[in-house]
């Protein structure tokens, strides 16, 4: 069986290319076609990015909370932390 | 409670590599399996019409049409091989009887009514199963289907304008497209499976998030879509216990033959035997294409390597 491949399509200019499902092909040129045919058969996209699924390394679930932890003690990053006088227009 | 559970009591949506209940991944692999199967075998009662569609115009739609069948097949296998099973597995699990698919697709295509028959029909009961499954607790299925269901709105209405365009024409005609409906109303109606009193996985579905309405309620659901619909083409129904219960807002029917369904299910519907052999004879037709895209990939790769 042919190797799989992760398909992310742009929809319209000045969107970032959005990941819609996967396909099996035998290489990247027949991947783009087949992406072409199966997600793009109405005008969906704009452009299409076919990448080999064993490619991509993606963070693991079970360690969803230490991975992301570091991001949740720094509320200073929003700006709603700092106060400011309510007639300040910022 | 688990990570799992909390999701799912959260209303959340389960993501591929996420921890989940082995059950839950086999039921999850089953109906998405079976889904996409049906797809792939439901080209074939509409697909027999493409050489015979009586105008351009329709052979165009119909084109069209069969080709989103095919499309649907994808996304729905694409779905089903992020719990872990592999394309290979899926169609050989079809093309040896160890996977089913629809009922629905048992039955033949005698007529050119019988494929605006299908659109309404066989799509609009199609739809109704489908539409709650965008909400699905698995996200890939949930998202395969906001697009499927987004497709098959065109198909259910082609079909009615098809099935339309007959009613209204010659009393030939007229008759083709009642003939038709005849035939396919009550198989419509088994879509929907067994009743909730005989479906024993409903219950665990339901609490999974994967199923969201029982399998009575969507074929009452059906029925009333469908009854001022048929109106408005000018045909009848072939169900003479069909009124309308004021009191419930809802359209009383006659009982639904399962002994049928269970039968065709099992292996003994009209088309089994055919539809199958077809299937089996696309995929050792298209074997030398696969080999041949594989070689020349190998052969393109040891020159980029050399």
């Amino acid at each position: 069986m042919s190797d799989l491949w992760e398909v992310f399509v742009r929809p319209k200019r000045g969107l970032s290319h959005v990941h819609v499902g996967s396909l099996h092909a035998a290489d990247a040129e027949l991947a783009l076609r087949h992406a072409r045919d199966v997600y793009t058969r109405r005008g969906e996209g704009v452009s299409i990015w076919v990448v080999p699924s064993v490619q991509v390394t993606a963070s693991s679930p079970d360690e969803r909370d230490s991975f992301f932890d570091p991001a949740a003690d720094k509320v200073y990053r929003h700006p709603s932390f700092y106060e400011v006088p309510d007639e300040l227009q910022i | 409670m688990t990570s799992f559970e909390s999701a799912i009591a959260e209303g959340a949506r389960i993501e591929p590599r996420d921890a989940m209940p082995e059950d839950y991944r086999a039921t999850l692999i089953r109906q998405i399996a079976q889904h996409a199967h049906s797809e792939i075998i439901g080209m074939q009662p509409e697909g027999a019409w493409i050489t015979r569609a009586p105008s351009l115009r329709r052979k165009a739609i119909l084109l069209a049409k069969v080709q989103d069948e095919a499309g649907h097949g994808l996304y729905l296998y694409a779905a089903a091989e992020t719990l872990g099973v592999a394309r290979s597995e899926l169609y050989d699990a079809l093309l040896t009887g160890r996977q089913k698919y629809s009922s629905i697709f048992n039955y033949p295509t005698l007529t050119w009514a019988d494929v605006g028959t299908i659109g309404w029909l066989v799509d609009g009961a199609a739809i109704v199963n489908q539409v709650p499954l965008c909400r699905c607790s698995y996200g890939p299925y949930a998202r395969g289907m906001v697009r499927i269901c987004k497709e098959e709105s065109f198909h259910q209405r082609q079909g009615f304008e098809s099935l339309l365009a007959l009613s209204r024409g010659t009393p030939g005609q007229h008759a083709m497209a009642q003939d038709a409906v005849n035939r396919w109303w009550w198989p419509s109606l088994m879509m929907f499976g067994p009743p909730d009193a005989d479906s024993p996985h409903s219950a665990r579905s339901t609490a999974w998030g994967i199923k969201r309405f029982s399998n009575d309620t969507l074929r009452q659901r059906f029925v009333d879509m469908v009854v001022p619909q048929a109106e408005v083409l000018g045909l009848t129904l072939p169900d003479p216990d069909l009124r309308f219960d004021a009191e419930r807002g809802s359209w009383d029917f006659g009982p639904v033959d399962f002994t049928e369904l269970r039968e065709v299910v099992a292996g003994n519907g009209p088309c089994n035997a055919e539809r199958l052999a077809h299937r089996r004879a696309a995929e050792d037709d298209g074997a030398w294409v696969r080999e041949a895209a594989r070689v020349h990939a190998a052969k393109h790769a040891q020159r980029g390597a050399a």
